[in-house]
């Protein structure tokens, strides 16, 4: 034992590629170099990096007859937005939709996820249906927009469904933006809420059971309290890609337009970059304010 | 709870079960159990995992539907009736506590489901955490808490809803040794005083010798045997219970004519078997054999020796540790030695 405790400490007789991964084990500094540059250059330089020149341009301007950048910090775009009535429509009428999907996207998705999660007991039926709800994610976004249109336009797929009650569709609109854009971002909603279901334990619905509480209020008093956090990053999803669409509003949403329309529209037809940019902090900061009234809620307090 | 008078119009039984049957699929997981469990008694589910014990309690809780047969609560047919219509609490394996729920709240749940007022509910539920040596740990969350405490929440969970029956699914497995053995005589003593039925399964026989008024074997979906304690441990009526039940040692057969002149097979508990020297005298009422010391395993306490008989076959015999050392018992291995015991002690199983 002491002979082999005194004899001098030999690199491993092996080859150039095993020696490497020995010279690394022995450096965690290097290591982690190693692991972490490529994605903290993508990070810092094409994320963050184009995040912060957007957040700088909003506050440049351009010359009104020449169309030329002016990098001169002014609040002016802000001021345009902020007194501009349509900007303040266009803006709660987003929030509003935004809402309207984030919640039909939660009615929706709860059952489906409870289902997958908790009520299929095979588990080669519960990937089979986790596959399936993502399956709309395979298919074009344009080819599932003009899809949804067939569906909305007048004397479209709904219309003729109704037709034999006596009923008539939405047609192109609000109605139909807040339907389709549900339709779209339903799997996102899905996803987290049947992994937070998945990891609850199947004997904490049981106990509830047990001590005497209905289906309806073990779902208030232990399922729903147990999956806020997933709901929470559902509805960041559903919440954040309805804050930024543009397409979907202009095939289904007859004359509609949402508040990514002004970006859109201020970067190409009009191009003043500046205001586009200054109208893109609208989004961010509606998600931020959402992010610290979760926080200061302490529904993610459970995690 | 002690209301007699109606205790009495029902026999006394607090669950009957009647050709209770359950498969899943293809596989029969319980296999026509008949089983009547008295008012206030202590009553053991014992079994290897997948005999089927955990799925007759599960049953009786409502978790599971039965595919045939009779489960009766106090007189009634409850076999199709929802778990949160039963009257029975059951402890879980894994405690299950709410997570998102303080302690006090946890204990409150079941009331409060129920519509039992606020000050009412506070009251009873403190007394339950009181009961169970938990008092002023009410606002913890249940992560904050240590194992043997999660189940003492547990517990009181479950008890402060008064329940006509008690379910526990193993409840002190995630224990370790000492706070299990510990647990196990505070359980005994908490049924004793609230005068609850508690149906317990465990895999554990030494749990269920402890604890049990009354224990039930199973095997693959069957009881084998129904009895007190000593009755299943001194005499076992199948060569399964035998083996489960204690150590297995059993003479079989051939060797069974030879050493005890009769036919089946029998069983014989190690600590009534004496080890003796090679030329020792049996007594009248005592049988013997002799064989030689293959193995001697010393556990503190005692010293159990497993013997190579000569007719065939192996016998146990555990002794106590009263004067030896462990080196004197150790030095026994590779000794010719007689085994006497008294013919009291042999019980003949079925196979």
């Amino acid at each position: 034992m002491s002979a082999l405790a005194t004899e001098p400490m030999t690199s491993p007789p092996s080859g150039g590629s095993s020696s490497g991964s020995a010279f690394l084990y022995r450096h965690p500094r290097l290591r982690l170099t190693g692991l972490l540059t490529a994605p903290m250059l993508w990070l810092g330089v094409l994320y963050l990096g184009s995040l912060a020149i957007m957040l700088v341009a909003a506050f440049w301007s351009t010359d009104e007859f020449t169309g030329q950048l002016i990098k001169q910090p002014t609040l002016k775009n802000f001021h345009t937005l902020l007194t501009g009535q349509v900007y303040w429509v266009v803006a709660l009428r987003t929030l509003g939709i935004a809402v309207a999907v984030t919640v039909i996207d939660m009615i929706l998705a709860v059952p489906i996820a409870f289902t997958a999660a908790k009520v299929v007991k095979s588990r080669g039926l519960r990937y089979a249906l986790v596959i399936a709800v993502t399956m709309p994610l395979w298919a074009g976004y344009l080819v599932k927009g003009y899809a949804m249109e067939t569906m909305f336009i007048n004397n479209g797929v709904i219309d003729w469904m109704l037709a034999p009650l006596g009923l008539k569709g939405p047609g192109l609109g609000i109605p139909a933006t807040i339907f389709s854009l549900a339709y779209l971002w339903l799997p996102y909603m899905i996803l987290p809420i049947y992994a937070g279901l998945e990891r609850l334990p199947d004997s904490l619905i049981e106990a509830s059971s047990d001590l005497g509480a209905s289906a309806g209020k073990t779902f208030r008093g232990v399922i729903l309290p147990m999956i806020v956090p997933s709901l929470i990053a559902g509805s960041i999803f559903t919440f954040s890609l309805t804050l930024g669409d543009y397409i979907m509003v202009k095939i289904v949403g007859g004359t509609t337009q949402m508040f990514a329309n002004i970006i859109y529209d201020n970067v190409g037809v009009a191009n003043n970059l500046p205001l586009a940019a200054a109208a893109a902090v609208f989004p961010i900061t509606v998600i931020v304010i959402y992010l610290l009234a979760v926080r200061r809620s302490g529904a993610l307090d459970n995690l | 709870m002690g209301d007699e008078s109606a205790a009495n119009a029902r026999d006394g039984v607090a669950v009957r079960l009647r050709g209770l049957r359950k498969t899943f699929g293809e596989v029969v997981a319980v296999d026509s159990v008949d089983l009547d469990i008295a008012d206030g008694e202590f009553l053991t589910l014992l079994g290897p995992s997948g005999s089927g014990k955990t799925t007759v309690l599960r049953m009786i809780a409502g978790f599971e539907l039965p595919t045939a047969g009779l489960i009766e609560l106090d007189g009634t047919d409850v076999s199709t009736l929802p778990p949160f219509q039963r009257d029975v609490n059951t402890v879980f394996q894994d405690y299950a506590l709410f997570p998102h729920l303080t302690v006090q709240e946890n204990v409150e749940y079941g009331l409060k489901v129920k519509g039992v007022g606020k000050q009412d509910r506070r009251t009873r539920a403190t007394q339950a955490l009181a009961s169970v040596q938990l008092e002023g740990y009410g606002n913890r969350k249940p992560n904050e808490m240590s194992g043997g405490q999660r189940q003492r929440v547990a517990l009181a969970r479950a008890l402060v809803n008064r329940p006509k029956v008690l379910l526990l699914d193993e409840p002190l497995g995630a224990l370790d040794l000492k706070l299990r053995e510990q647990m196990q005589v505070e359980l005994k003593a908490i049924q004793r005083d609230v005068g609850i039925t508690f149906i317990f399964v465990t895999h554990d026989q030494e749990e269920a010798l402890t604890m049990s008024d009354r224990i039930a074997v199973f095997n693959a979906g069957r009881i084998e045997q129904v009895g007190s304690p000593a009755d299943v441990y001194e005499r076992p009526s199948t060569e399964f219970v035998a083996g489960f039940v204690g150590t297995s040692n059993l003479l079989r057969d051939e060797t069974a004519r030879k050493v005890l002149g009769a036919q089946g097979v029998y069983s014989i508990r190690p600590e009534k078997i004496s080890i003796a020297e090679p030329a020792a005298e049996p007594a009248m009422h005592e049988h013997h054999v002799d064989g030689t010391v293959a193995e001697v395993i010393y556990v503190g306490d005692a010293t159990r020796y497993v013997v190579d008989i000569d007719p065939g076959g192996r016998l146990v015999a555990l002794s106590q540790n009263a004067t030896a050392s462990s080196s004197q018992v150790l030095e026994k291995r590779g000794e010719r030695v007689r085994l006497i015991w008294d013919r009291a002690y042999e019980y003949k199983v079925h196979d």
